[in-house]
């Protein structure tokens, strides 16, 4: 019986900054000491789906998600197969290099990355963006898809190959098949982390490149409540969304995540 | 990318800034923001202290709250954490302000539970001189992270030792003290370590839940990066290094003590 109230107790604490944006951004003329919101509008919602830049902030967000996500994998995938199934010399300084942007702040990164993209021409655009936001994404991607490697059976690759599949054939129905699962949770990492990122994308981007955090940032100095409700939960949307369709694999892959210290 | 970034920050902070075409060498932004006076010391000091203060408070509720799941088996805690990765920090550090600001939410609780009756009668929880609100969100945020890690350990551990402790009569308090400490002790602490660097070097909390003075240490480098006297951008750098200096000491340490566990 108490337990269950913890329970339930403990969903209602999870789901409390939900419930927060909720009735702040879609609620009129609340007013302290009102305890609960009293007239309910769609109003603030509406104003900022048509606002131009909170649609620039959306798409050019989703945008350098999904790209970096994409790039991320690719760059990863390679790097994890080497470390997750090869021996050699130097892996430790390899972990360690691949491991370091996760321990240099972002700030550090970013300010440094600043100087170097202006004199590239890199600075205030999408590329340069994507490029930065691959620093803090590679290390999370290299190693879920190195965990799975470790853990795969390379002797599958070399029955198809004794069976006359080609290389081709044997990457897309034996590797990816089976790397699938680790690849979902690794795009994930890549997807939030780089949906999440605010620092990198200001100081690269310079305040051209607008994305949801810079935006919402924004909105949480200025102090309209209805404003932060609303540009909280369009925030919060997509992250939630692909949790919750990949929870299933999270739930199985999540804590080697945390082990990588 | 990652190397060119921080030769470009220790040469900026030793005064080479192209843009403006100063490329003198010199200490001058070191010996400007480490001087006796500078705001450098006093941020120092706060964010040591938030972190400091944050991550205790984070390491010990972690505990108890890993000893309490570990005898209370489910998959909670996983789906804890995964729901917790989709309220990144700065989203959290939102709705603490909508809850907890003056004319939040549990101060209009307050109020219509006649506590108070006017905004300045609630405690300042967020934008404060103390980082209340900071400690509060890195502490309620890390807790799932943290616990994690203790619960792993626990899991992994031969369930003899508790059960011969409860047998020769120990207590709960006893039993926690001299068997589960020792046994989750340097992943706890290697896990800390690595909690107390995030956020003493993190941005965008302090950002929004801090105030223009004290301030902490990353908003404080940022304050000065961003300034449009351009020389100013070196001591901006200054900071940053060091505070990178320090968050990689404490992650080498942290290494080591994960090292010495597996021993």
């Amino acid at each position: 019986m108490l337990k269950t109230t913890f329970r339930y107790l403990l969903y209602l604490i999870l789901l409390a900054p939900l419930l927060l944006f909720i009735a702040y951004g879609f609620s009129t003329r609340w007013f302290f000491p009102a305890p609960f919101p009293t007239e309910w509008t769609i109003s603030t919602f509406d104003r900022a789906l048509n606002d131009s830049r909170t649609l620039t902030g959306l798409r050019d967000g989703l945008t350098i998600a999904v790209i970096v996500s994409l790039l991320s994998l690719l760059l990863a995938f390679p790097a994890a197969r080497v470390m997750g199934l090869r021996q050699f010399k130097g892996r430790q300084l390899a972990w360690l290099l691949f491991f370091l942007p996760t321990v240099v702040p972002p700030l550090a990164i970013g300010m440094g990355l600043n100087i170097l993209f202006l004199q590239l021409g890199l600075a205030g655009t999408i590329f340069g963006v994507v490029l930065a936001h691959l620093i803090p994404t590679l290390p999370y991607t290299i190693f879920t898809l190195s965990s799975a490697f470790a853990r795969y059976d390379e002797n599958f690759e070399h029955q198809a190959l004794a069976l006359g599949a080609s290389p081709l054939q044997i990457f897309f129905n034996v590797t990816l098949r089976m790397m699938t699962p680790s690849l979902v949770v690794a795009t994930l990492f890549a997807f939030l982390i780089s949906w999440s990122q605010y620092l990198l994308t200001l100081l690269i981007g310079g305040g051209k490149i607008i994305t949801l955090p810079i935006l919402l940032f924004a909105a949480a100095s200025g102090g309209n409540p209805s404003t932060i409700g609303i540009q909280s939960l369009l925030f919060v949307l997509p992250p939630v969304l692909v949790i919750a369709f990949t929870a299933r694999e999270l739930m199985r892959h999540g804590n080697e995540i945390r082990e990588q210290f | 990318m990652l190397g060119a970034s921080l030769l470009y920050a220790i040469a900026e902070s030793l005064g080479i800034i192209s843009v403006i075409g100063q490329s003198d060498v010199s200490f001058r932004a070191y010996r400007a923001a480490l001087a006796t006076d500078s705001e450098f010391w006093v941020s120092l000091a706060f964010s040591l202290w938030v972190s400091m203060t944050a991550t205790l408070l984070a390491s010990a509720f972690a505990l108890l709250v890993a000893v309490w799941l570990n005898h209370h088996r489910t998959q909670s805690d996983t789906l804890a954490l995964n729901w917790n990765l989709a309220f990144p920090h700065l989203v959290f550090a939102t709705a603490l302000i909508l809850f907890l600001s003056q004319s939040g939410l549990l101060a209009r609780w307050a109020a219509s539970l006649g506590l108070i009756t006017s905004t300045d009668q609630f405690p300042v929880l967020v934008r404060d001189r103390y980082g209340i609100g900071i400690i509060l969100h890195y502490t309620i945020k890390e807790i799932p992270f943290l616990a994690l890690i203790v619960l792993a350990v626990l899991r992994s551990q031969p369930i003899g030792y508790d059960v011969v402790a409860q047998n020769l009569g120990a207590n709960r308090w006893q039993r926690l003290h001299y068997i589960t400490i020792p046994q989750v002790a340097p992943a706890l602490l290697s896990g800390s370590l690595l909690v107390f660097g995030f956020i003493f070097s993190s941005y965008e909390v302090p950002a929004i839940l801090g105030v223009g003075y004290p301030r902490a240490l990353p908003v404080l480098a940022l304050r000065f990066f961003l300034d449009p006297d351009l020389r100013a951008r070196s001591e901006g750098m200054v900071i940053s290094l060091i505070i990178t200096a320090v968050v990689m000491l404490v992650a080498v340490v942290s290494l080591r003590l994960e090292r010495r566990k597996d021993e």
